[in-house]
């Protein structure tokens, strides 16, 4: 007999996994869709948040004092890599921006490590997960936890974008960056801006996953979960990272349930990208993806 | 004229005495080249081993002015745990004179060096790693998986399971689970655990956590849902802690949670915060800094300001005390060697023959101040991992501490099965099957 009180178990958990996913997709986003660079260093800007928080924690700053220092450090970070690699490189093709990002990303991994060493850390957010039981099925209180601050982040983004001037500009520049510009915007301060919310991005997600994951290297790996978020949900859509977020988490570990026994196992990872794929083929430009239409 | 004549014969004759000195000092050298992962990924790991065998090589040094006289030397080439940096370093290195054996502690690097060694007659160290086939000397002359290989291992945590339980015979009708990383490493005992299960008769399920392993929640559904008495956790890295954590995040008991040795360092069990607690991971050495040996280190190496760890707190942690024997056994076999070739600069190939002599009784073992750091060894030319035992260790939160006494592996069970796949890997590289008659050192 189907266990359907399994199934829900599974789906929930992807769908609450997912929901990590999408909160580093959403760095990934805010960048892409205001300067059409696919910022590689994401992931480890992201350590570099989570590993600078929790060396501050353990040399004696309280979780507050940690933050808000981390966040200063986080902005003057983004606004740095605006100021020098970004602004240098102003109308260069997306390959030389990618790279840039790439390159970016090695020097603040090496950098996060050169400052706070190479040891891991624990980090303990407070939130226990000794799981709920809701009729028969666990689910994960650091999840429901992890999936209330990603949807406070995204309420709080679409705030922001609707109504401050700050976020009319962003929406201004995304739409159209050359208009954006006759307009009078100044489009280095909106980079620089989206650069830090980026970063806060990346802070908050540092945050759950290093709570999840303990704080080390290998958080920046945790760029590579994004990326099939991004291509089904679309580089330049917030909501498209979230819904694309909970469909490849609910993929991943459905798929690995219930289909990866026939392939020995372990399919989840490129399962998710299988799907990403196929989507690419039939719709280059994700589910909720702007589409590209250029003049040739 | 007579004065130029003279200076110049006084010049030349002070260039040969510095050149003289120089060549005197390297001819009293043994040199140790490291391919040493400090930053990366692994650096955790990689700081606490090379910092580890570090301090061991620093301690013969000042303490006894090297090995009967002969300095040890050694310098660092980073690898990042990458392979094509380890190879870059082998060939970097291979060329300083003296060089004694290689200890890369990286199973992709040690692969790819095992045909250079083999051509070089350099000995490769794979403590507690590598290939398991490679215990067998008659195939693979210049490889070591000191200590414990893969197989052991397995064979190691099933007879720790056992006597929890009772005994082999209560082994029938449990269940067990092998959480294992997907890479050739996390898969390489899947036909032993198999070949264990149907000798003892116990229920098993093997699972695969693709690279790297940082979301685990449908393997540990699934796990919850098999119901196993135990899950043998095979990790690398960050698929530890994640384990651990999900195994609290689906109600599974930490003490029935059992680590293999790449899964049983304090950067495993740390970033878990509370899930890790009741933990139980083997080890071949045991962590600490109470043991003879490491008290030495702390005073005659620390003390001198060599130390080799930035963090002193990391002294006689799991990484840094398997450095510390991997110090010993490199030292020892020199030391062997040195007694039968004498008390010189040794070759790879006279370091390989010390190598395959060395046999530190427990006596012996607690003469080198390390008693109950490890157990013992006894490396045979055909024997290269030296039988030894294992103890496993539970975390409590704050330390790990020994719950076990020392358990040998059935190697009666094992080495057919070993000398099985020598002997392919023999077939399939033309590689003709030595025997002690015709050892190249000792002829």
């Amino acid at each position: 007999m189907f266990d359907y009180q399994f199934l829900i178990e599974v789906l929930v958990g992807g769908l609450l996994s997912g929901v990590m996913y999408s909160l580093v997709a959403i760095g990934f986003v805010l960048i892409y869709k205001t300067s059409g660079v696919l910022n590689f260093a994401q992931g480890a800007m992201l350590l570099f948040a989570a590993l600078t928080f929790v060396s501050l924690v353990e040399r004696g700053s309280s979780f507050p004092v940690a933050f808000v220092i981390t966040l200063a450090i986080m902005v003057v970070l983004g606004v740095s890599v605006e100021r020098a690699v970004l602004r240098p490189l102003v109308n260069q093709p997306p390959t030389t921006l990618f790279v840039a990002t790439l390159g970016l990303s090695y020097v603040i991994e090496g950098a996060a490590q050169l400052l706070w060493g190479t040891q891991v850390h624990g980090l303990d957010i407070g939130i226990s997960d000794v799981p709920l039981d809701i009729a028969g099925v666990f689910i994960s209180r650091f999840d429901l936890f992890a999936a209330a601050v990603a949807g406070s982040l995204v309420a709080l983004f679409a705030l922001f974008f609707r109504y401050t001037r700050t976020g009319l500009s962003f929406r201004a520049v995304a739409d159209d960056p050359f208009a954006a510009l006759a307009v009078g915007l100044r489009l280095p301060r909106v980079w620089a801006s989206v650069w830090t919310a980026s970063g806060i991005v990346a802070l908050v997600a540092g945050l759950l996953w290093g709570a999840r994951l303990g704080v080390q290297f290998s958080l920046s790996l945790v760029v590579l979960k994004a990326l099939p978020v991004l291509v089904l949900g679309g580089f330049d859509s917030i909501a498209g990272a979230i819904i694309g977020g909970l469909l490849i988490g609910a993929i991943e570990k459905l798929s690995e349930v219930y289909v990866g026994r026939l392939f020995g196992g372990g399919i989840e990872a490129w399962a998710a990208y299988v799907v990403a794929l196929v989507l690419l083929l039939v719709r280059p430009s994700g589910l909720f993806g702007q589409k590209l239409v250029e003049r040739v | 004229m007579i004065k130029s004549r003279y200076l110049r014969f006084a010049f030349a004759a002070a260039v040969a005495s510095v050149l003289a000195t120089a060549s005197a000092a390297r001819a009293d050298e043994q040199f140790f080249p490291l391919q040493s992962y400090r930053v990366g990924p692994y650096a955790a790991g990689g700081t606490g081993f090379f910092g580890g065998f570090i301090d061991y090589l620093n301690l013969i040094n000042i303490r006894d002015g090297g090995v009967n006289g002969v300095k040890l030397t050694w310098d660092e080439g980073e690898t990042q745990y990458e392979v094509e940096r380890g190879v870059e370093v082998y060939e970097r290195l291979k060329g300083r004179p003296g060089v004694a054996a290689w200890n890369p502690l990286s199973v992709g690097i040690a692969y790819a060096m095992i045909d250079r060694i083999t051509k070089d007659k350099v000995p490769l160290i794979t403590i507690n790693h590598g290939r398991t086939d490679s215990t067998d000397g008659r195939v693979f002359p210049y490889v070591f998986p000191l200590l414990l290989n893969p197989y052991s291992e397995t064979s190691g945590i099933v007879n720790y399971i056992a006597s929890r339980e009772g005994g082999v015979d209560r082994l029938k009708d449990k269940k067990i689970v092998v959480l294992y990383h997907g890479s050739p490493y996390g898969k390489e005992t899947i036909p032993i655990y198999k070949l264990l299960a149907d000798k003892y008769q116990f229920s098993l399920e093997q699972i695969e956590v693709p690279h790297p392993g940082n979301e685990q929640q449908s393997q540990w559904l699934s796990i919850r849902r098999a119901k196993p008495d135990y899950v043998v956790l095979r990790g690398w890295g960050v698929m530890n802690p994640v384990a651990l954590k999900t195994a609290q995040k689906v109600g599974f008991p930490a003490d029935h949670i059992i680590g293999n040795v790449w899964s049983n360092s304090e950067e495993d069990v740390i970033p878990a915060g509370d899930a890790a607690k009741g933990y139980i991971a083997i080890t071949t050495q045991a962590s600490g800094e109470q043991y003879p040996v490491l008290q030495e280190v702390i005073k005659t190496v620390y003390g001198a300001g060599k130390g080799n760890l930035d963090d002193k707190k990391r002294i006689g942690s799991v990484y840094h005390n398997l450095g510390i024997v991997n110090g010993i056994l490199n030292v020892e076999a020199i030391r062997i060697a040195q007694a039968k070739f004498g008390k010189r600069t040794l070759t790879g190939d006279e370091v390989r023959w010390g190598f395959e002599h060395l046999q530190l009784d427990p006596a012996r073992v607690e003469a080198l101040g390390a008693k109950d750091l490890f157990h013992s060894i006894n490396v045979t030319w055909d024997n290269h991992e030296g039988d030894g035992r294992v103890t496993f260790q539970q975390w409590d939160g704050g330390k790990w501490k020994v719950v076990s006494g020392w358990i040998a592996p059935d190697w009666a069970f094992l080495r057919p099965i070993i000398e099985k796949s020598a002997a392919a890997y023999a077939k399939e590289h033309g590689i003709k099957v030595r025997s002690s008659g015709d050892d190249p050192v000792s002829n």
